[in-house]
């Protein structure tokens, strides 16, 4: 606990460099996806399944299906890897990828970061997927390099030759291929209890009467009720208790960055209860001090953390009262999942952070 | 492992699609990997009107009149019906263990989430996927008809619903596994050759994962 490479097991695997291409990862969370983001075939397991792997090293497993994730185009401004994830999931559905490995290619996710690439994988559970990834490059590579359980020396350049074949052939055939624009996607908000509830920041409240899927229209009005909302709603409208920024979705630097730029000189809206900003590992919480991160937060009403899970899943003190509302970017909106009875609307760090400074939501883009 | 072959029960209707492993059971009873006494707070959140916390005396607490699990006739089920996509979320067992400790053997629904279909496996529990008409129909007899219940037949393959019989898919191995109560580690420990030889050959061919 108080090795400062501690954290979040999805953020300091890769940190450390554990985390390699073409390496089958398991690990008893199901956000292990988050792995794939280096060509690795990184999956959750369940208790058993761990006991199993330990005794036996081996699992035995359904080869899963391949689905095709192309996503073209330049992103808009202030659009994160965490839009992605959400407008895949709101297309597609949660049990949209059930069955299937996703992978996620196309111009726009070359262009994402590996954090932001971790991120749209460490959300692919979400769509019912067991592994989301993304074939090799560059950027991996640059990424791996110097990691301290990254390969050194002559293992360096024969792991970096094999990595470099980690990528799907032009011809390759997959089970289903889904094809999204990135200039189609706007800042995402959940507005129910499920990842799939999901719409532009523009958006109003759906009516559930005039959902498609007759099956979904109980479903929608009792996620309604939960989260204490009324259809035609605008999401602009939603006022918000809490504040959250952190989880293995976004808690890495590039997420602290890009949040502390939306904050710097601002202050937290005096509706705000709390504004947490946890970050992934204490590497990350070192990284983040020495850019003085932690100081544009702290000045701006954020409580600066030590790393840990935190707020996403209120299994210790951090949690939701009844009917409180938060803004978080952790990845699941659950009935009770931030605390009995509390009502977490799913965002980017970004979107967090422009809502901590007004209090409700905002599209980050008409933010002075 | 509770082995599982013919089995006959209560249907209990739950009537909701995306019933996530929070649901099923809250996190702050994860902290014990003992995997008996989840039952009591099975579906925690909506089966109590108080907050539930480990620790605390189950039996004092304000059960929720209007959740089908405290309804008379559905107290005594070991059949869970319920809608599409169950068990969503976290990989956590504690879900089958706590749905297993309630007494559930069997879950019908027209989907389940991955991780959590082989959790079931894992832990004496048979899920089966049956369509959206079977469903509509199950449902409507266990929420007219008091004490519906339905047979099980795993080595056939069949659900018996008072003469009418319908089919089911399983996979060949986890149905063997589940009949005989059988562990995985047991089975694949007798193909540790095969495992030996393959890792051997893997850490050749990338000695950098070799430490």
């Amino acid at each position: 606990m108080n090795d400062e490479r501690q954290g979040i097991v999805h953020v300091i695997g890769p940190e450390q460099g554990s985390t390699l291409p073409g390496m089958t990862i398991v690990c008893g969370d199901s956000h292990t996806s988050t792995h794939g983001a280096f060509g690795s075939l990184a999956i959750g397991i369940g208790t058993s399944e761990v006991e199993h792997v330990l005794a036996t090293q081996s699992l035995l497993l359904k080869k899963f299906k391949t689905m095709l994730v192309n996503v073209n185009g330049t992103l808009g401004k202030h659009i994160t890897a965490k839009d992605i994830a959400l407008y895949i999931i709101g297309q597609i559905g949660t049990a949209g990828g059930t069955g299937f490995a996703i992978e996620f290619s196309g111009s726009t996710i070359k262009n994402l970061s590996m954090e932001g690439r971790m991120t749209l994988c460490n959300m692919a559970i979400e769509a019912g997927s067991r592994a989301g990834l993304v074939g090799v490059d560059e950027k991996t590579i640059d990424y791996l390099q110097g990691r301290p359980f990254s390969p050194q020396g002559e293992n360096w350049k024969k792991a970096i030759h094999d990595w470099k074949g980690l990528v799907s052939d032009p011809d390759a055939v997959f089970d289903k291929i889904i094809n999204i624009s990135a200039s189609s996607i706007e800042p995402q908000v959940t507005w129910g209890t499920s990842p799939e509830m999901v719409c532009n920041i523009n958006d109003k409240i759906p009516d559930p009467a005039q959902e498609k899927k007759l099956s979904n229209q109980k479903g929608y009005q009792s996620a309604l009720d939960y989260m204490g909302l009324k259809k035609g709603t605008s999401i602009k409208d939603i006022k918000l208790d809490k504040i959250f920024i952190g989880s293995c979705t976004n808690s890495r630097i590039e997420d602290l960055r890009r949040a502390a730029e939306i904050v710097k000189s601002k202050k937290v809206a005096t509706n705000i209860k709390q504004a947490l900003v946890v970050p992934g590992s204490g590497l990350v919480k070192k990284q983040a001090e020495k850019e003085g991160l932690d100081k544009i937060f702290i000045e701006a009403g954020f409580e600066w953390r030590d790393p840990g899970c935190s707020m996403c899943l209120a299994m210790n003190a951090d949690r939701l009262e009844p009917q409180e509302r938060c803004a978080s970017t952790s990845n699941r909106n659950f009935e009770g999942r931030q605390g009995q009875g509390g009502r977490t609307h799913l965002v980017s760090p970004e979107m967090a952070a422009a809502a901590a400074v007004n209090g409700k939501f905002v599209d980050i883009r008409e933010m002075p | 492992m509770l082995p599982i072959n013919k089995h006959c029960g209560v249907v209990i209707p739950l009537d909701r699609a995306n019933v996530d492993t929070d649901a099923i059971i809250p996190k702050q009873f994860l902290k014990s990997i003992k995997k008996s006494g989840f039952g009591p707070n099975l579906f925690d959140e909506w089966r109590y009107l108080d907050r539930g916390e480990p620790g605390i005396n189950q039996s004092e607490r304000k059960l929720n009149p209007d959740f089908i699990l405290n309804k008379e006739n559905y107290r005594q089920g070991t059949i869970l019906l319920t809608r599409e996509n169950f068990g969503c979320g976290s990989s956590r067992e504690h879900a089958p263990w706590a749905l297993l400790d309630f007494g559930i053997r069997v879950i019908l629904a027209p989907s389940f989430a991955d991780i959590f279909y082989g959790n079931c496996f894992k832990n004496g529990i048979l899920p089966i996927q049956i369509n959206k008409e079977m469903t509509d129909l199950f449902f409507k007899k266990a929420l007219s008809e008091i004490g519906f219940k339905l047979s099980i037949d795993l080595e056939k393959q069949l659900i018996i619903d008072d003469g009418e019989r319908y089919t089911f898919k399983v996979d060949e191995f986890k149905k063997h596994c589940l009949i005989k109560g059988l562990d995985d580690i047991g089975l694949t420990l007798e193909n540790s050759k095969d495992i030996e030889v393959f890792e051997k050959r893997y850490y050749n061919q990338y000695p950098w994962l070799a430490k």
